[in-house]
């Protein structure tokens, strides 16, 4: 995974709330077996119309969105399915932060094992970002959103923080602790499926 | 020091814990089927990985299979594509797969139990969300995304945050438990608590209402914890558990000796607490139907759609959702719900299509025809449901009636397969999602409970099915 570095990046408003992963990507874009390639599937319902042109009045398909990397969204985002596609639609659409009030549980956890930052912030701080039209500075190591002289700060796990900005492998990490595990499993009684 | 089930669970599966930190939790199970997998096993595969615990994995087909007849070829590309990779990686792996023609297929969280391969007490994942479901054994169960299925099976663990507990007190008696099931009581508790009541908790079913349920009434309940942000939700295992997995075909060997084990052990000390705590008394609940587009905007059989602003409750964000939502269904606000007709209905998912859910529904069915402008299907939730329901007969029944009756899968749940609905076809669905364009794009979804989802296919609407039985 790319370690996450700075994002100077004008702000996307998306006020929905309890945005389901089936929205964000609809289930008969799932059959893919890679991890690439979902971004222009993204919001597929409401960003098209039953011919599949593009909706003028959806928020993604206003180009003076086109680079912005940060989401701002309202309550419970990504609740429902565990797919973790809409993480990866979000990603390859662009999004590299998604700010929200609240998130769901599965999804939130998705975000991390994908480089993509979900910073939980309360109604009144998204209020005033979402008054900003400029680009906006977020920095994940200082954990702060800067805007103009002003600032917002955030909090993360430190562990999550660190294995963001090294960029660092889940599964290398786990396999350090491969002792543990290994004497989790002698010490233990668990039984085999299939003996 | 007490201590709740999920507590117990826990700390019984724990690997590696340091302050502050997530901790490495151990699983006992781990089921895999086509669409959240073939990504981990490529990740697998760039690294050089193995799957560490073969032993304790197994994998169907379920999302994306056909319900139509199986000796037919698969006309879905895409679909073929991603069954043909899971059967790949399985044989790569050394995983069992219980494939696409294999009497153990079926909808991943209704096979688990089915075969024994849920355990009380143990931690169960599985890269779906619904995974809860096996929860109504005692287990600590939950869904999981692709990079934590390839973690889990790279190395059997995950790293976890301890969620915080929430307990869901049902007391009382229902009034009709024929006409008002499990599905009407957790979607009343969902209505209440809404969809993001249990985030960052696992709740903990108790009290009379639930010792009173059947197994298969408990996964029904336990199933829908995530439509209320729950990643899992449990039950105190009870004779009525341990009976249930009894000569399963995976039962372990040493069983008595676990049960005995189980016994007195795996439930919540007296008096230990929960973090969160809410007490629903059964015997006021209605039959339920769904009215939006998210599992808590649900009314009673009896009621009508409510205005936005009765229920957004001042939620200006509760309202704007409401007036979506109502746009989406094309409904009109104080419209009564037995007015709402229907153009289709769908008995099927692992919310509802085990053997009990379809016993009841044909109850209402039998001797009577769906309405004329109503197509209506059955799709059991195994091929071990299937065959146990024909050999009751209950298949017949159906027909008769004109109900389609299916092949197991997902099916009509989500639409990943040819079962969807066209723009504008309103159902009545016995699956856990509204969403929008769940079940087809521009499908209109009311969640409802199988005797309810039978008796509006006959009446061509919903109805007050305790004036049924």
């Amino acid at each position: 995974m790319k370690p996450f570095s700075k994002i100077i990046s004008i702000i996307t408003p998306f006020d929905k709330a309890n945005v389901d992963t089936d929205q964000i990507i609809p289930k008969q874009f799932l059959k893919l077996i890679t991890k690439t390639g979902f971004g222009k599937f993204l919001f597929y319902d409401w960003r098209f119309d039953h011919e599949g042109q593009p909706k003028n009045d959806f928020i993604l398909n206003n180009s003076n969105y086109k680079d912005s990397q940060i989401l701002i969204t309202n309550e419970n985002f990504g609740c429902g399915s565990s797919r973790e596609h809409a993480v990866w639609a979000l990603k390859d659409f662009g999004f590299n932060v998604i700010i929200s009030p609240s998130f769901a549980d599965i999804f939130y956890s998705n975000c991390f094992k994908n480089g993509v930052l979900p910073i939980i912030l309360n109604i009144d701080e998204i209020k005033k970002l979402l008054k900003i039209k400029d680009k906006i500075e977020l920095d994940l190591n200082s954990q702060k959103i800067i805007y103009g002289d002003e600032f917002i700060n955030f909090e993360i796990d430190s562990h999550r923080k660190i294995r963001l900005l090294e960029g660092l492998d889940d599964i290398d990490l786990t396999l350090k602790e491969n002792e543990q595990i290994g004497n989790f499993e002698k010490n233990s009684s668990i039984m085999p499926i299939f003996e | 020091m007490t201590e709740t089930l999920f507590e117990k669970i826990w700390n019984s599966h724990i690997v590696v814990e340091r302050e502050n930190e997530p901790s490495l939790v151990y699983i006992d199970r781990h089921l895999v089927h086509e669409v959240t997998s073939p990504q981990a096993f490529d990740g697998l595969r760039v690294n050089h990985r193995k799957v560490r615990r073969p032993d304790l994995t197994v994998a169907t087909i379920d999302h994306n299979v056909p319900t139509t007849d199986r000796s037919l070829p698969m006309i879905d590309e895409t679909s073929s594509t991603q069954i043909k990779t899971l059967e790949k990686n399985c044989k790569d792996f050394g995983i069992k797969l219980f494939g696409i023609n294999h009497p153990n297929q079926g909808i991943v969280h209704v096979i688990g139990p089915q075969l024994g391969i849920t355990l009380p007490g143990s931690t169960i994942v599985c890269g779906d969300s619904h995974t809860s479901t096996q929860g109504a054994f005692g287990a600590f169960a939950f869904g999981i995304g692709t990079s934590e299925v390839e973690h889990t099976l790279a190395t059997q663990t995950l790293w976890l945050e301890k969620p915080k507990t929430f307990e869901i007190l049902a007391t009382g008696k229902r009034k009709n438990s024929f006409a008002v099931t499990s599905k009407d009581i957790i979607l009343s508790i969902i209505k209440k608590i809404g969809t993001d009541g249990g985030a960052g908790h696992v709740l903990e079913y108790r009290g009379d209402a639930i010792s009173d349920l059947s197994m298969e009434q408990r996964m029904t309940i336990c199933n829908m914890s995530i439509e209320a942000g729950s990643r899992a939700g449990l039950i105190a295992p009870d004779e009525k558990t341990f009976d249930y997995l009894n000569n399963r075909q995976y039962t372990p060997k040493n069983y008595n000796d676990l049960v005995d084990g189980w016994k007195n052990n795996l439930m919540s000390d007296t008096n230990s607490k929960f973090d969160k705590s809410f007490t629903i008394d059964v015997e006021k609940i209605e039959p339920q139907v769904s009215w939006g587009t998210n599992p808590a905007m649900v009314s009673d059989i009896t009621g009508k759609i409510p205005t936005p602003e009765e229920f957004g409750q001042n939620n200006e964000i509760q309202i704007q959702s409401a007036k979506k939502a109502l746009t989406y269904m094309n409904l009109d606000p104080e419209t009564p719900i037995v007015e709402i007709s229907i153009d289709r209905v769908f008995i099927g998912s692992c919310t509802n299509a085990r053997l009990e859910d379809l016993i009841d529904a044909a109850k209402i069915v039998k001797g009577k025809t769906v309405n004329s402008n109503v197509d209506a299907m059955v799709v059991p939730g195994s091929q071990m449901v299937k065959l146990e329901a024909e050999k009751l007969g209950l298949d017949k029944i159906f027909k008769d009636a004109n109900f389609e009756w299916r092949e197991s899968g997902c099916s009509m749940c989500l639409g990943m397969n040819p079962d969807i609905l066209k723009p504008g076809e309103r159902c009545a669905s016995t699956s856990n999602r509204n969403f929008e364009g769940r079940q087809g794009s521009g499908g209109q979804t009311h969640l409802v409970s199988p005797v309810m989802a039978a008796a509006s296919a006959i009446a061509g609407h919903f109805v007050d099915v305790r004036e049924w039985s």
